[in-house]
Parts: C-alpha cells; sequence; structure tokens
C-alpha cells in the first residue's frame, strides 16, 4: 500500500496520522518558548508559526490585529456536500504576559509597566530579554545589607523596579520595548520547564493538529493575539471565521501545593480543595469560567470521548480565570464553545511547569473528539 | 398572573442552564406566536406581529437564569465545595437551601470561627448532601444549584427567590396572550427574548441582539427601591408605579425612547417612576452597543432585598407594568 | 450661547466648543454646534442611531474607496439629577469625577429652565460619621439654586442634567483652561484637519466623526465603526499633562506636540507611518507607550466586526476631569495638520505597504 508522503494542501492522506507528542514536538515548542512575544508584539512567534502551518493549510490569512486565520478544508471525498462539514474553530494564544519599557531615566536604567498579569511578586532580582533582539537585563533590587527589617515585611512596591541594561547598551532600547523573563528551556524528566508555556503549548498543539486534522471538518484555527490583555484578537477572529463550534487550546493554573497552616510550618492534613487543576490529572476540560459557560453538549461529547477510549483528563474547577472562549461564544448569533487546557504550575512568572503526559494526553483527547464530530452533535437543544 | 409567576419562581433556572425554564415558557406562549426559536446561547426568542406604518422592530428582553452555584469540589467525607455564579450575597447564603438540577436537595454550612459575628467567605462554606462520603455523593464537580425556597403571596406584596428576573418573563408571557387573545393590533413587530445567561454578565442578550438587530430595544427587569429604614436613597418606591428607567450603572436610555414611555403612560393615566440606579444593570447595556448601535431604555419593577431568596415586589406595580408594556405594544411610535 | 455664528479661529472656537453643553448620552446642544462647523467643510452628515455625528469627505479614488474614520469623541462629564430634598438636589455622576474638586463648584441644572447653582457640602455634624473623619462621596453633596422649595419642584425633576459653569479661562495667547476640553480639544483638532482639507482633493472617502458616550461606556465609538467599517481609524483623545499635580513619569508636557500612542491597541505600521510623515513635516511629538488599554475610543474600534488597523493620537492635558482642564493651542494645531496631511497622502497603495512585521 503506498502513502502520500508530500500532502498538497487541500488534499488528506487517505489514512490520518495519530497526533504523538515525541523529539520533534519538544523541539517545535522549545523554539516557540524561545521567541518573544508579549502581547501585542507577537511578530516573532507569528513567524514561527506561519512558516510551520504553511503546508498544511489550504488559506492562511495575517488580520488586522495580527491574528493568523489559517483554514484548512475537508476532504470533499468524505462528505459530498459541503454544508454537512462542520466548520470548527480551534484558537491558541501566541502572546504572553510581560513588560513595556516606558521611560528612559538614563545610563541604561528604564521604567517600565507590566502588560497583563505578570505576578509581580516575581520581579525582583530576575532577568530579562528586551526590545527584538533581544538585549539581555535584569530587575536588580537593593542589597539586603541596605534594607531594614521594616522594609522587608512588605513586598516591594512594582514602581520602584526598574530594568538595567548597562550603559553601554543604553543606545540599544527604546521606550515601547517589550521585555520578559529571561527563563529558558528546560525538559527535566516528565516535565517541561519553561517561560511562556502558557500558551506556546496550546500553540504547539495547534501546529499539529492542522497537520492531522481529521477529513470531515474543515478546520478553522486561529493562532490569536493580545489574550492576556483582554481576549482580543479572539473577538474579531470568531467574528471573521464565524464557525459552528469552536475549542480553545490553553494553559492553566494547578495550584496543588501543599497548605501552609497559619503557623508557617508544612502539614499535609488539610485537603487543598482550591487546586484548579492537578499536574498529572490529564488535561483540563472546562464546564464553566469567569468568562465562559462551555456547551453543555460540547462537555458531554468531550467527557465521552475520554471515557470511551480511555484518555485521562480532568474536570477544571469552575468559578475562575478565562480564555478566549470568553470572546469567542459571544460573537454573532453565539457560537457553543469550550476550553481543554495543559495544567501548569506557576503560570505568569518566568518558569512555568507542565507534564508531558499531560500534553500527550490533551493532544489525543481533542484529536478523537474532533474524529467523532458529526452535525448531529446540535441536534440537542443547549 | 399570580399563579404563572409562583410556576416561574419554583423552577431552577441557573445561569448557562435555563432550559426547565425555558420548557415552561414555550408551554404557556408557543400557541401564541407567530414563531419561536432556541439560539446557541440557550435564549428563547419569540417573534409576534408585523411591522406596519408607524411600527417599529422592537426587542423585548426579560432573563430567564437566576443566580446560582456551582460544584468545586467534593470532599471525602462527603461536603460539597462551590463557587457562586453570578452576583450571589455571602450573608444571605448561610444556612440557605439548595436544590440541583437533578433534584438533590443540600443546606449550606460553613467553617466554625471564633467570631459569630463573621461573614465567611464562599470558599469558608461547603453544602451538606447528608452523604457519609464522597462516593455517597449525589452531586459531581460542575453541577449547579440553585436556591430553593418557596413563593409567598402576601396579598398586596408577592416575595420569593428569582423574582429577578422571573417578574419579568411573567409580564412578557402575559402580554402575549393578552395580545393574543384580547384582538389587541399592533403596528410593531416585536422579538420576545427570554433571554440567558444575564446575570453573569448579559451573554445571551448580546447575541440575540446581534441577530435581531432590532430599531428599539427594552429590558424587562428589577429595580432597586427606597423605603426601608436606611436603606437606599433613591427616587424610586414600591407601591408607586413600574419604573421607567433614566440611567442604570452602565446604560444610559435613549432620551427619545425614555420620553416616548412618560408620554405613553401619562396618556393612559398609569403611575409611573424615573429610575436611575447608580449599582445594578440589566440587559439593556449590552442590546444598546449591538452592531450599528440600538436606542434602548427600561419598564423597571421597584423591588427590596435583590439578589436574597425573599426578594419582594408590590403586586399592583406589577398589574401596572402589565398594562404599560401593553399600552407600548399598541401605540405607533417612530424614532426621529 | 449658539446664536452666533461659529468661528473658525482656533482661540474663540475652542471657547465656544466648551461653553455649550454634551454629557454623555445627551450629547445633542455640542452635536448642532459641531454639525453647523462642519457642514461647510463636508459632502454629507449623518446621524448614527446612538447619536454619533458622521461626516463624510467623499474621495475621487475608484469604487470601491477604502475608507479613513477619525474619531472624537464629544461628549464630556458632568452630573444628573437623583432627588429633591426642600429644594436641594441630590446628584450622581455621568462620566468618572473626583468628588473633591466639587465642593463650591458653581454649576447649571438644565431643567424646564436653565438654573444657576452651586455644589455644597453641609457641615460634619450633619452627615453620617464616616464624614468627619474626611470621607468625600457625592453622596454628601447637594446643590443649592437659591430657590424656594416649591419652584424647584416645578421647574427640575429626577434625571436633568447639570454642567460646570466655570467659564472658559484664556491664561495667554498659547494655553486655555476650562472644564469639557476633555475631549472638545480633540474636536477642534479634527476641525482643524478638515479645515486643511478644504479645496484638497483626498483618494479615500474620509469620515469625520464625532463620537457619543466615550465617558461611559465607548458605545459611540464601537456603533460608529461597526456601521462605517472604515479600512482605517484614528482615535483622537486627551492625555495626562505634565504639572506639578502629578509625578512627572505618567505624564507628557504640554507644547512640546501631540503624542503617537504605541502598544497593543495600535497598528504599529500606522504608527509607523505617523512617525515618519511627522519628521517629514517637521512637527515634534512625543511617543506615548500605552501597554494595553488606552481608555480611548480606540478601545472598541480596535476590536469592531473582523478588526481595524487603528492610531491614537493624543493631546496633553493638565487636571483632567477637573473644571480647569489646561491645553496648549499649538499641540491642537499640529495635531490637526499631521491628519489632514495624513488623510491627504492615503492613496490606492497604502494598504498593500501596511505591514505587520518588518
Amino acid at each position: 500500500m503506498s502513502k502520500n508522503l508530500n500532502p498538497k494542501p487541500g488534499s488528506i492522506p487517505l489514512h490520518s496520522p495519530v497526533p504523538s507528542v515525541g523529539a520533534a514536538q519538544i523541539h517545535l515548542l522549545e523554539s516557540l518558548c524561545n521567541a518573544i512575544g508579549v502581547s501585542g508584539d507577537e511578530g516573532p512567534v507569528r513567524r514561527i508559526v506561519l512558516e510551520k502551518i504553511r503546508p498544511n493549510a489550504t488559506e492562511i490569512k495575517v488580520d488586522a490585529l495580527g491574528n493568523i486565520l489559517a483554514i484548512r478544508n475537508g476532504d470533499s471525498q468524505e462528505k459530498p456536500t459541503d454544508s454537512l462539514r462542520l466548520r470548527v474553530m480551534i484558537a491558541a494564544h501566541m502572546d504572553e504576559v510581560g513588560m513595556m519599557i516606558t521611560r528612559d531615566e538614563g545610563e541604561g536604567i528604564f521604567r517600565f509597566t507590566i502588560v497583563g498579569g505578570v505576578d509581580a511578586n516575581t520581579l525582583p532580582g530576575k532577568s530579562v530579554w528586551v526590545g527584538r533582539e533581544p538585549i539581555p537585563g535584569v530587575i536588580g533590587v537593593k542589597p539586603i545589607h541596605l534594607t531594614t527589617r521594616e522594609d522587608r515585611r512588605r513586598a516591594i512596591p512594582l514602581d520602584s523596579l526598574r530594568i538595567d541594561v548597562s550603559p553601554d547598551q543604553a543606545k540599544k532600547v527604546k521606550i515601547g520595548d517589550r521585555a520578559t523573563f529571561g527563563t529558558g528551556f528546560k525538559r527535566i524528566g516528565p516535565s517541561i520547564r519553561a517561560r511562556a508555556l502558557d500558551d506556546r503549548i496550546g500553540v504547539a498543539s495547534l501546529i499539529e493538529l492542522l497537520r492531522i486534522a481529521p477529513a470531515h471538518i474543515d478546520l478553522l484555527a486561529a493562532f490569536t493575539v493580545q489574550e492576556e490583555i483582554g481576549l482580543r484578537g479572539a473577538q474579531v477572529a470568531a467574528y471573521a471565521l464565524n464557525p459552528d463550534l469552536a475549542i480553545v487550546l490553553d494553559c492553566t493554573p494547578a495550584r496543588d501545593l501543599p497548605i501552609y497552616e497559619k503557623d508557617g510550618f508544612n502539614r499535609c492534613d488539610q485537603e487543598n480543595i482550591h487546586y484548579n487543576t492537578r499536574l498529572g490529572g490529564g488535561p483540563a476540560i472546562y464546564i464553566a469560567d469567569r468568562a465562559t459557560i462551555s456547551d453543555p453538549r460540547l462537555v458531554r461529547h468531550l467527557t465521552q470521548t475520554g471515557n470511551d477510549l480511555a484518555i485521562p483528563y480532568q474536570l477544571r474547577q469552575p468559578g475562575s480565570g478565562g480564555t478566549d472562549a470568553g470572546a469567542i461564544h459571544k460573537q454573532r448569533l453565539g457560537i457553543p464553545s469550550i476550553s481543554v487546557s495543559v495544567p501548569g504550575r506557576y503560570i505568569h512568572t518566568g518558569a512555568t511547569i507542565i507534564r508531558i503526559e499531560d500534553w500527550k494526553n490533551s493532544l489525543k483527547l481533542v484529536f478523537h473528539a474532533l474524529e467523532r464530530l458529526t452535525p448531529d452533535i446540535f441536534n440537542v437543544e443547549r | 398572573m399570580k399563579s404563572l409567576l409562583k410556576k416561574l419562581v419554583e423552577t431552577a433556572g441557573p445561569s448557562g442552564f435555563e432550559h426547565q425554564v425555558r420548557s415552561l415558557i414555550l408551554d404557556e406562549i408557543s400557541t401564541h406566536v407567530d414563531d419561536f426559536h432556541i439560539d446557541n446561547l440557550g435564549n428563547l426568542i419569540a417573534r409576534k406581529g408585523q411591522r406596519s406604518a408607524g411600527g417599529l422592530k422592537i426587542m423585548l428582553a426579560a432573563h430567564m437564569d437566576e443566580i446560582s452555584l456551582i460544584v468545586t469540589h467534593i470532599d471525602e467525607a462527603g461536603f460539597v465545595r462551590f463557587a457562586p455564579v453570578g452576583a450571589v450575597r455571602r450573608t444571605t447564603s448561610l444556612a440557605g437551601r439548595v436544590q440541583f438540577m437533578n433534584g438533590a436537595v443540600g443546606v449550606i454550612g460553613s467553617e466554625l470561627f471564633t467570631d459569630p459575628g463573621y461573614a465567611p467567605a464562599f470558599s469558608e462554606m461547603f453544602i451538606d448532601m447528608g452523604a457519609a462520603n464522597r462516593k455517597e455523593c449525589p452531586v459531581q464537580v460542575g453541577d449547579v444549584a440553585v436556591f430553593e425556597r418557596s413563593f409567598l403571596d402576601l396579598g398586596n406584596r408577592l416575595v420569593g427567590k428569582a423574582l429577578d428576573d422571573r417578574v419579568g418573563v411573567a409580564l412578557l408571557i402575559q402580554a402575549i396572550k393578552d395580545w393574543s387573545e384580547q384582538g389587541i393590533e399592533s403596528p410593531h413587530e416585536i422579538h420576545f427574548v427570554f433571554s440567558a445567561q444575564e446575570e453573569i454578565g448579559s451573554r445571551g442578550a448580546a447575541v440575540a441582539a446581534y441577530g435581531i438587530d432590532p430599531d428599539l430595544g427594552l429590558a424587562i427587569d428589577l429595580t432597586a427601591s427606597s423605603g426601608v429604614p436606611k436603606g437606599i436613597k433613591m427616587a424610586v418606591e414600591m407601591g408607586k408605579g413600574p419604573a421607567i428607567k433614566v440611567r442604570d450603572q452602565y446604560t444610559l436610555s435613549d432620551p427619545r425612547v425614555v420620553d416616548w414611555m412618560v408620554k405613553t403612560a401619562q396618556q393612559a393615566s398609569l403611575p409611573h417612576q424615573l429610575e436611575i440606579l447608580e449599582t445594578g444593570f440589566t440587559d439593556a447595556h449590552v442590546i444598546q452597543l449591538t452592531r450599528s448601535g440600538v436606542p434602548v431604555g427600561g419598564l423597571s419593577i421597584p423591588s427590596r432585598y435583590i439578589h436574597t431568596t425573599s426578594e419582594m415586589i408590590d403586586t399592583s406595580d406589577l398589574q401596572q407594568a402589565l398594562r404599560l408594556l401593553v399600552e407600548l405594544i399598541r401605540k405607533p411610535f417612530t424614532l426621529t | 450661547m449658539s446664536g452666533n455664528n461659529p468661528t473658525t479661529e482656533m482661540m474663540p472656537f475652542l471657547k465656544q466648543l466648551i461653553s455649550v453643553p454634551g454629557l454623555s448620552g445627551y450629547e445633542s446642544p455640542v452635536r448642532d454646534l459641531i454639525e453647523e462647523v462642519w457642514r461647510p467643510l463636508t459632502d454629507e452628515i449623518h446621524l448614527s442611531r446612538l447619536g454619533s455625528l458622521h461626516a463624510l469627505r467623499r474621495g475621487v479614488g475608484p469604487e470601491p474607496r477604502p475608507g479613513l474614520m477619525i474619531a472624537a469623541h464629544m461628549d464630556a462629564i458632568g452630573l444628573m439629577v437623583t432627588g429633591l430634598i426642600d429644594g436641594f438636589l441630590r446628584v450622581t455622576e455621568v462620566g468618572g469625577l473626583d468628588p473633591r474638586v466639587l465642593p463650591g463648584q458653581l454649576v447649571i441644572v438644565h431643567g424646564r429652565e436653565e438654573l444657576a447653582g452651586v455644589l455644597v457640602r453641609p457641615p460634619d455634624h450633619l452627615l453620617p460619621e464616616d464624614a468627619s473623619l474626611g470621607r468625600m462621596s457625592l453622596n454628601y453633596l447637594l446643590i443649592d439654586l437659591g430657590l424656594f422649595a416649591s419652584e424647584v419642584e416645578r421647574m427640575v425633576r429626577v434625571g436633568d442634567l447639570v454642567s460646570f459653569a466655570q467659564p472658559p479661562l484664556q491664561l495667554s495667547d498659547e494655553y486655555l483652561a476650562g472644564h469639557s476640553l476633555d475631549n472638545r480639544a480633540s474636536v477642534a483638532a479634527l476641525t482643524v484637519c478638515l479645515q486643511q482639507l478644504q479645496g484638497r482633493q483626498t483618494v479615500w472617502d474620509i469620515w469625520a466623526v464625532a463620537t457619543s458616550q466615550e465617558e461611559e461606556t465607548l458605545g459611540g465609538a464601537m456603533t460608529s465603526a461597526f456601521q462605517l467599517k472604515p479600512t482605517l481609524a484614528v482615535a483622537l483623545d486627551v492625555t495626562f499633562g505634565e504639572g506639578p499635580d502629578s509625578p512627572s513619569h505618567e505624564t507628557f508636557p504640554l507644547g512640546k506636540g501631540p503624542m503617537l500612542s504605541w502598544g497593543p491597541n495600535i497598528h504599529p505600521g500606522l504608527f509607523k507611518t505617523f512617525k515618519d510623515l511627522a519628521d517629514r513635516l517637521e512637527i515634534p511629538y512625543r511617543l506615548e507607550p500605552i501597554p494595553a488599554s488606552s481608555a480611548t475610543d480606540a478601545v472598541a474600534i480596535q476590536i469592531s466586526a473582523e478588526g481595524i488597523p487603528t492610531m491614537l493620537i493624543e493631546i496633553p492635558l493638565r487636571y483632567m476631569h477637573t473644571p480647569v482642564e489646561m491645553v496648549s493651542l499649538k499641540d491642537i494645531q499640529r495635531a490637526g495638520r499631521l491628519l489632514a496631511e495624513f488623510a491627504a497622502g492615503l492613496d490606492g497603495a497604502f494598504m498593500d505597504h501596511l505591514s505587520w512585521d518588518e
């Protein structure tokens, strides 16, 4: 039996490969995490994505905000009429939280503000990358010898922090340049530790899904911008694509740490009831967060898929947070939507940790859910 | 209308899961409207009337959902932890009774505090379902519950949970029936929108308005009122008639719409009040910003104790609101 | 007030603009004035469903012609009557106000007649306990109209509007102080732009839009952008001017040119176009870094429908949202001129060259 090894855009091989997380995928994730793309300035990430998806999309467009909208039409041999093909939007955001330079104080010292929900407690005493080159810098603070006990009881105020690139490099930094934590990508046993796993892991998954999408649906991939500052890219992408349904791939906090009693001792007998998700628990399916109530029909479809095929998954604790689905589901006449995320510890800091197994299972779950999707899913009212 | 309101109030309709309330509404109106459909966010949209001279395409919105709770965790001893959906009040949740969509009921308890005057946070509360352990618990993570409380008819006052906004729903249902059964003529094409997910940001109304693209929109909802000891100071009081919304926290009503409503009330000699609500909003704010914009207003029923299980309205305000609503439906109106 | 012929000399025109009321949601008085001034400068004028003013200068390029929307919000902040007590008025805000600037402010109450009033804070022994701790709140302010209660009840009702009575203060040939310079200064700049385009052709359609309700909901900009669906948009607003009140790292100097905003709310290709143009025309400007939301009409315009490449130009304004805001007329002229040259320079090939990344 021969296989078509070089699929032309729009033509699908007879036997679709299954999703995998191997060396190639990890290498892709590393290059994505090492690219700097703070909200509003996603160019470096965009370049990587465009290069990777070109062979697998029928149509690619970069819109007014910088979103990449890539369409992979289903195989017309699979279904005789276009109208029976579901148009499925899958979104992952390219942007990360970070910093922006706001004021030049001379001698290579710069004021900055944060873009998106950076955990400000994690800024002091860190290295950063600044600008497009990028060049290295540090966020320094007063040496401990010069602080008082009073000083140390309180958090360092955000607006006392500065980025320092040294006087020699001063000319290379301009007001408006973005900056980000200087952490590198590292594989540690069953985990990956890196910056911007929220949501380069979703981006990597989406690139993979574009490669292996099932033939009976139209896959509308949206690599969105500005999610961290208000879901702005997703809003216009959903408006333009106007899909039948949407699945959002993100990275969500895992707060599954031991509880500290008030006296500071680390006791584990109290149950952690606000973990949101757990590392190793599988992809997290959203029932509801602050911004969206997932369409129950999609929740059923995903959990059913997981149960039938023995793919581990967890239900993300409802109530807080938000994803691109928050903007997507409210567009036009309403779009049935759901989010599926890879759990990560220490999101919005320079060093997020995920389990590779969770990533694998999230790809499997979404892929098989797509394979089993038919328009019948909307025969029941919401 | 009282028995209709009682039925509506005693049905569960948490935000995002309004289908039980929706079925009830459909039973009441399906034979009285020209057509209806249920959209992607669960809104029920029913159309009645043909547009003629002096008529507009009007959207009337009343929300089906009520504030609710969603399960976040079941612990090993069978206690259910939860998060609020919508503006649930901490102080009135303690010792509340809740009912899940599968019929299971439970009681809200809280962790122990040395200060009996402390109002616990939601994360310090739990629901006791009477289960001995996690396995026996009849609900799971993601299930939703509403507060359980019976409807009280005090004669001149009506009390219940979810009067916000089953009152608006009842008004729309009754207006549809009166229109159908009393041979009323209307120059307008009216889209009655029983909206979903209002309590968490008017999500249903936004997409409904996008689909209808009306010439004018009105939200039919509750508003606060003054009159209790050291209460909020407002020009609206219970028993003085329905309130015509001038503004609320997120909406400035179109002055032409306010004018039309005031004149209509005056010409029909109906009591009415002018509403300015500093904290609180309705579906009107998203309708106004749809597409190229929609002039909006609100027909509000004065109330007390909003978002508790003992919301209260005045019976005569309800009757007069219905009369004003029917007058607005009947009378020609153009926006100049 | 608006009985005079509107004049287009900058200082008197600006004074006129800030002497006409136009609170969010109730913009018609100032809108009428703007319409009168813009009519001879444009081909068509319409109203949007939420009361924004759309004025079109038709381009001469072949159909389908691309369109540029320039938006400046015409609404201003003020107060609204919420109750009448013994002839005094209780109020709430329209738009955002610091209550600490209000005691002693002269106001106009727009009731059945225009009535002169003053905002007062009663003495502490008449207020709840926390007021004596210095807490300022609109709840503790009243308007005294100097009339007997029965007169007040006849002439004022709940919902009536209240605007500031502070008259425009010309501090010099260059500096003007007064209320509502946020955002009438931008409306003036947009008018300068239209004047400088008089007698010139543009390839593109140019829409001058005075938006409504920016101070409350951004509703005017949101719905006008959706209706007009322009190819490009520029929003005009004011930003924090440097002064003795504010830390200098959060403000921008007056008289040194308009601010060209930079950040996710702005299309970087458009920023570059404006920067290069300003350099070429030798118009001074500064870069204003905005990390996320600009809190202007640009926020709504950029994400209308399928998205619109958007630029934001801001005019520095000292003591914003007080009745003594201060602006440099030079900055207004420069912003107007920059806009005119940008509009005049747009050709059929512009969008081809508007790129995302270098």
